[in-house]
């Protein structure tokens, strides 16, 4: 019965819309694709789309790791709020936090004016566009580690220390290997999040084409043209993107399975 | 490795962990740290790997002030109860692991290590399982791979926290045979910390009894369990009755009347300790009186449970009864101690 439900409702929302655009993809034909993809202009937007959303996934790895940590291993005052905050991305609609971002980092906002001086151009740039994913990606991070560290216990470091490593040696050998198929899962899912975000982004990209300009947002534009070919085919292409993906994340989960599946 | 404990405080906030601890251990000797949960045992144990620093007082091991060394210069074995191996090492690279993060003056070359681990995983009875990850091993195990790892660093003393605690009675037997025989081959200086009474008198050379912070007693388990020497060591170590009496110029005095025992402890309100079978009944003449309660049997012998307040509020004891002793529940018994302790 409620496997039964649960197959209904993965193939209403998820298995037939992605079948009518592998269709509609499909009756592009190959050459047709590749002729709409390798537009210069759809081209540079998947690569930004791609490369900002790698840079904030990355980022978001080392500061999320970093995160989960302090709310794991410090008992601090504000802690239970600050580990609540964290989730706020998730909650909040995408378009506010962009709003926001945008106000801030704007060469007239409250840090944008301190960069300024210092030739640093946030707003408006793909430097925006990371900022934008580094703000929605962050949870992921933080949120497969964070259990993960909890189970590390801090004697594991205190025997490593009366063995003689070092602080360093101790973090390098110790505590971060275990947490790397975590910290590799938050990343692959912070990545899938950058390459497909819209409503975060378009505010602080300022969408210029060829530069600052998101796959996402180029299909938006393709429609409001009427172009549906077009934009299925970046559509196409992006879901691609995001099925290599999960495919790396399931392979990771299952080699972190069978690594460390037995503790 | 001679270890002296001198005058050591640790304070943890505002809370005392403990006071004014002194303790000489010879080298070689294993010593039992015994006591229940919250009397300091672990902190003290920790300082001594220098997981914690004293707050006043020092540590010295041999001649050299280690007090302020910190927990990689002091090159000591540690194991904890919940073993903490590296989950993601194999049981060789685990026991390798303090050879391999020395720095490259100290670290033996490659073939060196290989031959030393095997070694130690060859004494710990684990040869064939190098290539193991700790998740498939069992709990004794594990222990033995914790112990393993820690000699390997060729500890100067070796520190085991409630080495035991998680282990079934079973295995938890034969590993206690087992680690006095590995002490008794390796000679290092060990000590263990323990909350289980007949695993330190069984295993230790001498056991260090605490509570609330403070050495009780240090002694051989005959001390320990003869010779108590505070009523905590004797209520807490082994069974014991309990029951308040007063002293006046050597006369013991129980409700008022006298129980014709002697004492040289001063005057005042006091309680006398004695071991349930330490007992003599009596027809007449002073004595103990006290109505039973309850009684259950063991093999060779019944533990009665009487109540000698007679009436004036309950002073509730257990003492043993030999088995041809006619006595039932509700029976006037009468009974003297041969051996007792007052404090």
């Amino acid at each position: 019965m409620s496997l039964g439900l649960a197959l209904t409702m993965l193939t209403l929302i998820v298995l037939i819309p992605l079948a009518a655009l592998a269709l509609r993809a499909a009756a592009l034909g190959p050459a047709g694709l590749y002729e709409l993809v390798s537009d210069p202009r759809v081209a540079a937007a998947l690569k930004v789309s791609f490369l900002t959303a790698l840079a904030a996934a990355l980022a978001n790895a080392v500061f999320g790791t970093l995160t989960a940590w302090v709310l794991v291993r410090y008992d601090f005052y504000g802690r239970r709020i600050f580990d609540a905050l964290i989730d706020l991305p998730f909650a909040m609609p995408t378009a506010v936090a962009g709003i926001a971002l945008t106000s801030v980092y704007s060469p007239k906002g409250l840090i944008g004016e301190w960069l300024a001086p210092l030739g640093i151009k946030v707003a408006y740039t793909p430097l925006g566009i990371i900022v934008a994913l580094i703000a929605v990606g962050f949870p992921f991070v933080v949120r497969t580690v964070q259990p993960v560290l909890e189970e590390i216990s801090r004697e594991t470091e205190e025997v490593s220390a009366t063995l003689g490593a070092n602080r360093f040696q101790t973090i390098f050998f110790v505590v971060l290997p275990p947490l790397i198929p975590a910290i590799l899962t938050g990343f692959a899912l912070a990545l899938a999040r950058g390459v497909g975000e819209y409503g975060s982004v378009i505010f602080i990209a300022g969408n210029l084409p060829f530069k600052s300009e998101i796959a996402p947002l180029l299909i938006v534009i393709k429609l409001e043209e009427f172009n549906y070919a077009g934009a299925t085919a970046i559509a196409a292409v992006m879901l691609a993107i995001s099925f290599l993906m999960l495919f790396v994340i399931n392979g990771i989960q299952s080699w972190s399975q069978k690594r460390f599946g037995h503790g | 490795m001679d270890i002296r404990i001198d005058k050591i405080r640790k304070e943890f906030g505002d809370f005392p962990a403990l006071h004014d601890v002194s303790l000489n251990i010879r080298s070689g000797e294993l010593i039992a740290l015994l006591g229940p949960s919250g009397s300091g045992k672990t902190t003290l144990l920790r300082l001594v790997a220098g997981l914690e620093y004293p707050s006043q007082g020092r540590i010295l091991f041999g001649e050299e002030d280690a007090s302020w060394k910190s927990v990689q210069e002091r090159n000591v074995g540690f194991v904890f109860q919940h073993y903490a191996l590296f989950k993601h090492m194999t049981v060789f690279d685990n026991v390798a692991f303090g050879l391999r993060v020395r720095g490259s003056e100290t670290r033996p070359p490659k073939a060196e290590i290989r031959r030393r681990v095997e070694e130690l995983i060859d004494m710990v009875q684990l040869s064939g399982m190098e290539g193991r990850y700790p998740g498939q091993l069992s709990g004794g195990q594990r222990q033995r791979v914790a112990l393993a790892r820690a000699m390997a660093i060729e500890p100067r003393v070796l520190l085991l926290d409630e080495p035991f605690g998680a282990l079934d009675a079973k295995v938890r037997k034969d590993l206690r045979k087992w680690l006095r025989e590995f002490h008794d081959r390796t000679g290092h200086t060990t000590l263990f910390v323990t909350h289980d009474q007949e695993e330190a008198l069984e295993l230790a050379d001498r056991v260090v009894v605490m509570s609330q912070g403070k050495i009780e007693q240090v002694g051989s388990a005959d001390d320990i369990y003869d010779r108590p020497q505070s009523a905590f060591v004797f209520s807490f170590v082994g069974d014991s009755a309990r029951l308040p009496v007063t002293v006046a110029n050597g006369d013991v005095n129980f409700k008022g009347g006298a129980t014709g025992l002697r004492t040289s402890v001063g005057n005042g309100e006091k309680h006398i300790f004695f071991r349930p079978r330490d007992i003599v009944l009596q027809d007449d003449g002073p004595a103990f009186e006290g109505r039973i309660v309850s009684m259950r049997r063991l093999a060779g012998a019944r533990i009665a449970e009487i109540d000698a307040g007679l009436g004036e509020g309950a002073e509730r004891v257990e003492i043993e009864l030999p088995l041809g002793v006619p006595a039932e529940q509700g029976s006037l018994i009468r009974f003297l101690p041969h051996r007792f302790a007052i404090f």
